[in-house]
């Protein structure tokens, strides 16, 4: 045991000073031996993934058909099935209901007035019984009102409202069925592990091509990207019910049907609610993206206002997205967390719907006074509260008065810090750098693990995009320095004090709420365009989970270690270093492993400001639409997410089976 | 007692592991605890024959890992058992369709479980009533049972309460309801008063008991409590690590135990209050003293008469001498 942990050592510190070695003299090296391949990659060894993949999907779409109907017919279909009830729904809350076509349209009805929506979710939070809330959701509904975001907002939501439900169903049947077949699950896994970390970009170029452009594409991403969790979150519920509720259930008599719809699936409503949860917040992160092919409303408000440079409207329609999701979350969370009373009493047909029945009342009184009073149709235009211009001159004020500091702020960061790590990556050979990776991968995971990495890497390295992979290592890499040096800290100081942790939760928790999008405005408006933007932005997405799992693992040592510790005689410095970090290492690994996560899906976002690392790819991909460029691209960063997940959680794992907590 | 076995039980094994049927085939139906564990296999069951009388509490006591619970599912089909038939009512489980399985569930069986396994999502009458409710019964005639078997296992007001709203004693009277609902044949309860406190346990089994008294179910109780068996069971079984290790009545387990392991359990036990006259009396040697005790009196209860006595006759309820008990045979069996 000990020989063997020696010679770990001995082994680890040579690698790392070979690795350097090879970093320092690698082109050296390379030259003296005449084979420059080691250092670059040749070009037309590079395997065309790319134009294969772009046959393919053409193929697919122009020819691929199934006897009875082509493949095209088949994705018309789907696109039909999602319209119809998002016209609907669009009718309700924004178009109102017209008669005829374009230009000569005449509305028949009007859509449901600001009033109306206030009401419709007054109701919904009453349900709730949390005060609190029910001010802040009704609020929130105003604000959109006041502040003049109000058309582009209905549309947003109706998006939401038709993705939401689409996504919960389809998730709940997919958990449902890899429940009940092994195999089925053993497929599904890896692809929503794909679906998960394949950037969205990637995926907006095929279903552009197969939808076109306009809402439904827009509403098919959004269904892909927001899908994954309620199926992974189906699965965990169903796996994890005592083994006797089941066998209660059978011994009830319960055929298979009833034993899934009456057992099963009530008894994990309290864990699906959560899934419901991801998946409202996952649309709304693809609100912006998802504008890109065509969803309209504030999406498409901000993208239109970023690349017009106006930071007042852009700053206005990303905060009405961050309304609409603080709102939305705290909702659903709520409903999530209802308790469940007994009812003492039997209840009449008007009393259990009391509230809708006075609802719908309302709406309809709402709407005839409506055609008497337009204040209680639109809300008054002379009311609005215009922003933009506030924000613009604030902007201003900052790069007048502190250009400078910010500037060179940027530039030592940019020189001591990231240059030497972006050297560093672009410096090491490749086959040497694949080497090091296969050999972590076996050192944590043994032969699957080196395997996993070994492959994937050669992936990339075949596909010519080496070179773009590490710069986007380099990217990520000094995001999660940053974020981990902020983040863990904080992390520690919540789990220690109280205070500190309910107000850095609240932080946080807001943090997580916010699209990705909106955190590339204000950084772009700091510090115009560029790899230090990037970063910025990136870390700020990110940082979060580095927070919240290093003070949970701080939180959440056994009283009795810590009583051990105390009695032994240790003091605070001490216990925090001796006891409690070392046993909150492995939560504090996977905290890290999300932050990785969470900056490699931000970086693809960030290409708009101007990186070249994959996500710049990625991003060509979806301006040109070429399919294959897009999609190989992105399937690189999501293979180096998956081989950086693999190796930290099986670290973590490995390290928790030495402490023996799980 | 009636004696016609309800449930017969003929040879069961229960391997876990790949392909554990053709493994026992090739060793002949008949491996030994080496091969199957160097094979890789996990042994749930070895081998368990056993009959399940009319209106009997048949009790089966292991450790935790014997195999008590695995054979338990094996009799109620939650678990296929690897070779081995199981026979209810002369049906052969092994054979039952899906659809069959269901309506002896719906019909014959009940089972209560050690964590109660309530449904969260339903108040104690919605549990109770949930058996009548997956067989179709109309609310309001599944309500009116239900009902009754509130009252029966005593939570008269509570029937609008959650599960999580009751303590854990009154859970197990909601899971008891809950298997009683379908007026089952045959009860099967797994460990059901472990999860419970001392005090809590002791008056729950009286009501089991008091229960039996006027229901007269064929019972298989599972414990690992053996003072639990002794007082409940008319017979145990004993398992160990996946066999059978010996089955009989309380006494015979006491008095004549199969081995060690056995001997282990009851060699604590407070003997002279769990044993009868009958079990020591010499029946051959028939002497008419003036002092008698009853054959079926406890021990305890006779000590004095015998010590100060020297000698006792032996009878029945019928008044017939059976046999005698001399001072000397008691004190060995009090020091022994």
């Amino acid at each position: 045991m000990q020989n063997k942990k020696i010679s770990n050592k001995i082994i680890f510190i040579s690698l790392t000073f070979l690795t350097f070695l090879l970093y320092w003299y690698g082109k050296e090296i390379a030259n003296y031996f005449d084979s420059k391949w080691l250092v670059k990659y040749p070009k037309h060894y590079s395997f065309p993934f790319a134009i294969y993949t772009t046959t393919f999907v053409k193929w697919l779409i122009n020819e691929a058909h199934f006897w009875l109907f082509t493949f095209n017919d088949l994705t018309r279909f789907f696109a039909w099935i999602i319209e119809q009830p998002y016209n609907i729904v669009l009718a309700i809350f924004s178009k109102g209901i017209l008669k005829g076509q374009g230009q000569d349209a005449i509305q028949i009805m009007e859509p449901l007035s600001w009033i109306s929506v206030v009401g419709i979710f007054f109701t919904l939070a009453l349900y709730t019984r949390d005060k609190f809330l029910i001010i802040l959701v009704v609020l929130s509904i105003v604000y959109l009102a006041v502040f003049d975001q109000w058309q582009s907002s209905m549309i947003t939501l109706s998006s939401i409202i038709i993705a939401v439900p689409i996504g919960v169903v389809l998730g709940i049947l997919l958990g449902i069925l890899s429940y009940k077949s092994k195999i089925l699950e053993k497929i599904i896994t890896p692809i929503l592990d794909l679906m998960q970390t394949v950037p969205v970009f990637a995926y907006l170029v095929p279903i552009l091509v197969m939808f076109g452009f306009g809402p439904v594409s827009a509403l098919i991403a959004t269904i892909i990207y927001a899908m994954p969790p309620m199926v992974r979150t189906t699965l965990l519920a169903l796996n994890n019910i005592d083994p006797q509720l089941k066998e209660s259930g059978l011994m009830s008599g319960c055929t298979e049907r009833q034993l899934m719809w009456k057992v099963l699936i009530p008894v994990s409503k309290p864990t699906l609610l959560i899934g419901v949860n991801q998946v409202i917040m996952l649309s709304l992160n693809m609100v912006i993206i998802a504008s890109m092919i065509g969803a309209g409303g504030l999406g498409y408000d901000v993208l239109a206002s970023l690349r017009r440079l106006d930071i007042g409207g852009g700053i206005e329609s990303g905060i009405a997205i961050v309304v609409i999701a603080i709102a939305l979350d705290r909702l659903s969370q709520s409903f999530a967390n209802l308790p469940t009373l007994s009812k003492k009493t039997q209840q009449t047909f008007y009393n259990k719907y009391k509230k809708i029945i006075l609802l719908i009342l309302y709406i309809i009184g709402i709407y005839i006074l409506g055609t008497f009073f337009t204040f209680f149709k639109l809300f008054p235009k002379e009311l609005m509260i215009n922003t933009s211009l506030f924000w613009e001159e604030l902007v201003k004020y900052i790069n007048i008065n502190y250009f400078d500091n910010l500037e060179s702020f940027k530039i030592t960061l940019l020189t001591f810090f990231m240059l030497p790590i972006k050297k560093f990556f672009l410096g090491i050979p490749w086959p040497w750098f694949i080497f090091i990776i296969t050999i972590i991968g076996w050192y944590f995971g043994k032969l699957k693990l080196a395997l996993l990495c070994l492959l994937m890497s050669i992936f990339i390295v075949t596909t010519g995009l080496w070179e773009k992979a590490m710069i986007t290592l380099y990217l990520c890499g000094s995001s999660v320095i940053i974020a981990s040096i902020i983040g863990i800290p904080l992390g520690v100081w919540a789990g220690l004090n109280d205070r500190a942790n309910k107000i850095l939760t609240a932080f946080i928790d807001t943090l997580q709420t916010l699209p990705s999008f909106v955190y590339l405005i204000p950084v772009v408006m700091l510090f115009r365009v560029g790899d230090f933007t990037a970063m910025i932005a990136v870390i700020l997405y990110a940082l979060a989970p580095a927070v919240r799992y290093t003070a949970h693992g701080v939180r959440n040592i056994n009283s009795q270690i810590v009583e051990a510790a105390l009695i032994s005689g240790c003091s605070q410095r001490q216990l925090l270093f001796k006891i409690k970090l070392p046993l909150a290492l492995p939560e504090i690994l996977l905290g890290i492993n999300q932050t990785i996560m969470l900056a490699l899906s931000m970086l693809v976002i960030t290409a708009l400001v101007g990186t070249r690392d994959l996500g710049q790819e990625v991003y060509i991909g979806l301006t040109k639409a070429d399919i294959g460029r897009g999609l190989v691209a992105g399937l690189c960063v999501a293979f180096i997410s998956i081989i950086a997940d693999r190796i930290i959680k099986a670290g973590s794992n490995k390290l928790k089976n030495k402490y023996g907590i799980k | 007692m009636n004696k016609s076995p309800k449930l017969v039980c003929k040879n069961v094994w229960k391997l876990y592991g790949d392909k554990p049927k053709e493994f026992l085939q090739l060793h002949n139906n008949n491996p030994d605890k080496k091969t199957i564990e160097a094979s890789g296999y996990i042994q749930a069951i070895r081998n368990a024959s056993l009959e399940v009388y009319e209106n009997e509490i048949l009790v089966i006591m292991g450790l935790s890992g014997s195999g008590k619970s695995t054979l338990v599912r094996c009799m109620s089909r939650l678990v296929d058992p690897t070779i081995g038939e199981i026979f209810f009512e002369n049906i052969d489980m092994g054979k039952l369709t899906k659809n069959e399985l269901i309506e002896i569930r719906r019909h014959k069986m009940g089972m209560v479980f050690q964590h109660f396994a309530l449904f969260p999502h339903r108040t104690v009458i919605e549990n109770i009533a949930f058996p009548l409710e997956v067989q179709g019964i109309s609310k309001k005639e599944r309500e009116k049972s239900a009902l009754e078997i509130i009252e029966l296992v005593g939570l008269q007001g509570r029937e609008n309460y959650f599960p999580k709203e009751l303590s854990g004693g009154q859970q197990q009277r909601v899971g008891i309801g809950r298997s009683l609902a379908v007026k089952p044949e045959l009860w099967f309860l797994d460990e059901p008063f472990s999860a419970l406190d001392p005090l809590i346990r002791k008056e729950m089994q009286n009501e089991f008991l008091k229960i039996q008294n006027s229901l007269k179910k064929t019972i298989i109780f599972i414990t690992h409590d053996f003072d639990e068996a002794i007082k409940l069971a008319d017979r145990i079984i004993i398992m160990n690590e996946g066999r059978i290790v010996q089955i009989g009545s309380p006494e015979d387990l006491i008095m004549k135990p199969a081995d060690d392991y056995v001997k282990e359990f009851t060699e604590d036990l407070p003997r002279e209050r769990l044993l009868s006259v009958k079990s020591i009396m010499d029946n051959k040697k028939v002497t008419n003293n003036s002092t008698t005790v009853y054959e079926d009196e406890k021990i305890f209860s006779i000590l004095e008469k015998v010590l100060s006595e020297g000698s006792v006759s032996v009878i029945d309820r019928s008044n017939n001498i059976v046999g005698s008990l001399n001072k000397e045979t008691v004190s060995k069996f009090i020091n022994n």
